[in-house]
């Protein structure tokens, strides 16, 4: 743990993910996020992001995922053996990979739907919804909207707007930035810092675009194979010659120009 | 030939116009058949959405609602307090499924959660013959207030019978239509219901308890049950062979399909008046009571045509 480890809001030690009783796919992530911090774990596919996010908020469970060594602490006290809803009482709310809208339920109702676990009355959750409404003003056109009909963008929006109905500490973004055009991208970044700066609400995010994430992030760990290869400073990140070479690519949101096969094999050798 | 093409196709109608006394006496009938299948349907359509299970052990609820029910009156328990140790009876039920049957099975295929109700329901026949014996048993309607005369309406030329206790029974099965369809759309819990049913895992991310929604919905359809076991039982008598009544229930959902609740209440109507004016018109040529099979054939000719159901969800198909 870092000097500034009692700053942190959450912190994972060390953790080991097992599906299925067999399949190890986190060996060993550790990471933290700092009091109203931006942090974005970096990545290809495949390389564990959204298993570290599903740890923490313990979605895992639901997948037949387990931690089997390490552990996590929000706020201070260990949170690993906690049910999903425990913790969003607690103050940290998941925003899964892929939006994961209620379809059939108006945009309106799936934003209630994320003050579920409050209980401190309908006036402080109708002014939250008000609040929600003036980050996403679009939202509240569409209030009365089938959510499976509202455009990707405006899914993506419900969807972060639905976990701040939980009034939470810190959300855990799971890409963002999935099959949105890139000023979507950029708008969807903005409201993360405004949240941020305004709400104080800090954002531990799974991004595959990684031009996008060291731009809103204040710090970074890239991901590979269940590992943390490499962490720091999202500016310094930004500079460090093999985050350049392999993740930011030709251009940041031309996100296929790195995956093709040299690139892959000569960063094999990075790793190792 | 002609004769038959007569009596199936002509003559039933012309029976419906000579005598609309008739046939608004065989529409009452349907109505008060309709609204109890409707409510039996609403109790599988609430556990299915919440949790994909069809629970083959509706049926039998329906039947250990009403047994506890005249159980407890024969002990000398008050009616009031009997109703209420029903309704406890059922809270222990639910709790107890989601605790010992859909907790440890989470995960599992469809298949095996629809096994293990199988296996509820034979339990609770166990159960309930145990306890209450196997017999026949009569519904106490004067300590429970039900009204068991019956009024005479001169009307449209002719004579139309009802009984109070089928308009108790319908009332009290619209009643509680209307309540479960105000508190799935309107609610809270309600909503967080729709919610599970089409995504349990976002609504897990946002802090939905899976397992208080299976409590409360088994407890739904158990107070829908126990309505039912005893306004139907009060109207024949409380036997097991009630819940092959609410089987009936199978092709109200097939015509309503299995997810809506609109779906259920239209269905159970239909089913209803279909199988009444059916018996009552069309019967006769057969040689009577295809009652008990009409509904399933109604099914199965709407299976062909429309799988999904009347009002089956909509599947949005975009990404
Ligand atoms: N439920 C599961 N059962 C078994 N293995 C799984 C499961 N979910 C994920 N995995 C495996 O775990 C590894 C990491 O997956 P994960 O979804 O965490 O990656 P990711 O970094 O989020 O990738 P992406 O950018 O594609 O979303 C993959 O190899 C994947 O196949
Ligand atoms: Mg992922």
């Amino acid at each position: 743990m870092s000097e500034n480890g009692q700053n942190a809001v959450l912190t994972v030690n060390n953790i080991e993910v097992i599906y299925d009783h067999v399949i190890l796919v986190l060996k060993g992530v550790s990471l933290e996020v700092p009091k109203e911090g931006i942090v974005a774990i970096l990545g290809a596919n495949g390389a564990g992001k959204t298993t570290t996010l599903k740890a923490i908020s313990n979605l895992l469970r639901a997948e037949r995922g387990e931690v089997t060594k390490g552990s996590i602490e929000f706020k201070g006290q260990r949170v690993d053996r906690l049910n999903p809803n425990d913790l969003v009482r607690r103050g940290c709310i998941q925003v899964m990979e892929g939006r994961h809208c209620f379809e059939h339920l108006t945009v309106e109702e799936n934003l209630l739907t994320g003050a579920f676990t409050r209980t401190d009355g309908r006036g402080a959750i109708a002014a939250d919804l008000e609040l929600v409404y003036t980050y996403f003003p679009r939202l509240k056109e569409r209030r009365s909207s089938l959510a499976g009909y509202i455009s990707g963008g405006e899914q993506q929006m419900t969807a972060v707007g639905r976990a701040l109905m939980s009034r939470p500490d810190m959300i855990l973004l799971d890409e963002p930035s999935m099959g949105l055009a890139p000023q979507l991208v950029e708008e969807i970044f903005e409201n993360v810092k405004r949240l941020n700066e305004d709400e104080k609400v800090s954002f531990l995010l799974a991004e595959q675009n990684t031009n996008i994430a060291l731009k809103f992030a204040h710090y970074g760990y890239i991901l590979e194979n269940g590992r943390v290869v490499m962490d720091g400073v999202a500016s310094t990140l930004r500079e460090n010659e093999d985050v350049k070479e392999f993740y930011l690519g030709v251009a940041g949101d031309n996100r296929k120009s790195f995956k093709n096969v040299k690139h892959y094999k000569r960063r094999k050798r990075w790793l190792s | 030939m002609g004769g038959l093409l007569y009596n199936v196709f002509i003559d039933p109608f012309m029976q419906m116009g000579s005598a609309p006394d008739l046939l608004l006496q065989v529409l009452w009938e349907g109505f008060v058949s309709g609204t109890l299948y409707a409510l039996i349907a609403l109790g599988f359509v609430l556990i299915f959405k919440a949790s994909g299970v069809f629970n083959f052990a509706q049926g039998i609820m329906v039947v250990f609602g009403a047994l506890s029910l005249v159980g407890l009156i024969a002990l000398g328990v008050p009616a009031i307090l009997a109703i209420v140790m029903c309704i406890g009876i059922m809270a222990a039920l639910a709790y107890s499924v989601e605790k010992l049957v859909l907790r440890p099975l989470v995960n599992q295929e469809p298949i095996i959660l629809f096994m293990a109700t199988i296996g509820l329901n034979f339990f609770l026949i166990g159960l309930g013959e145990l306890v209450f014996g196997g017999e026949p048993k009569v519904m106490p309607t004067e300590q429970l207030g039900l009204p068991t005369g019956s009024w005479d309406f001169d009307v449209l030329g002719g004579l139309v019978i009802i009984q109070q206790l089928d308009v108790a029974a319908a009332a009290v099965a619209c009643t509680l239509v209307a309540g479960l369809a105000i508190f799935f759309n309107k609610t809270r819990i309600g909503r967080a219901l729709r919610a599970v049913a089409d995504d349990h895992q976002a609504a897990l991310s946002v802090g939905i308890s899976l397992n208080q929604i299976w409590r409360i919905v088994w407890f739904s359809a158990g107070i829908v049950a126990l309505a039912t076991g005893i306004m139907w039982g009060a109207r024949s008598d409380v036997s097991f062979a009630l819940s092959i009544v609410a089987l009936k229930a199978l092709p109200v959902l097939i015509l309503g399909g299995f997810t809506s609740i609109p779906g259920a209440i239209v269905g159970g109507l239909i089913i209803g008046f279909g199988e009444k004016i059916a018996e009552f018109y069309w019967g006769p040529l057969v040689g009577g009571s295809i009652e008990s099979w009409f509904p399933y054939f109604l099914a199965l000719i709407f299976l062909l045509f429309r799988p999904q159901g009347l009002f089956g969800e909509k599947i949005i198909d975009r990404v």
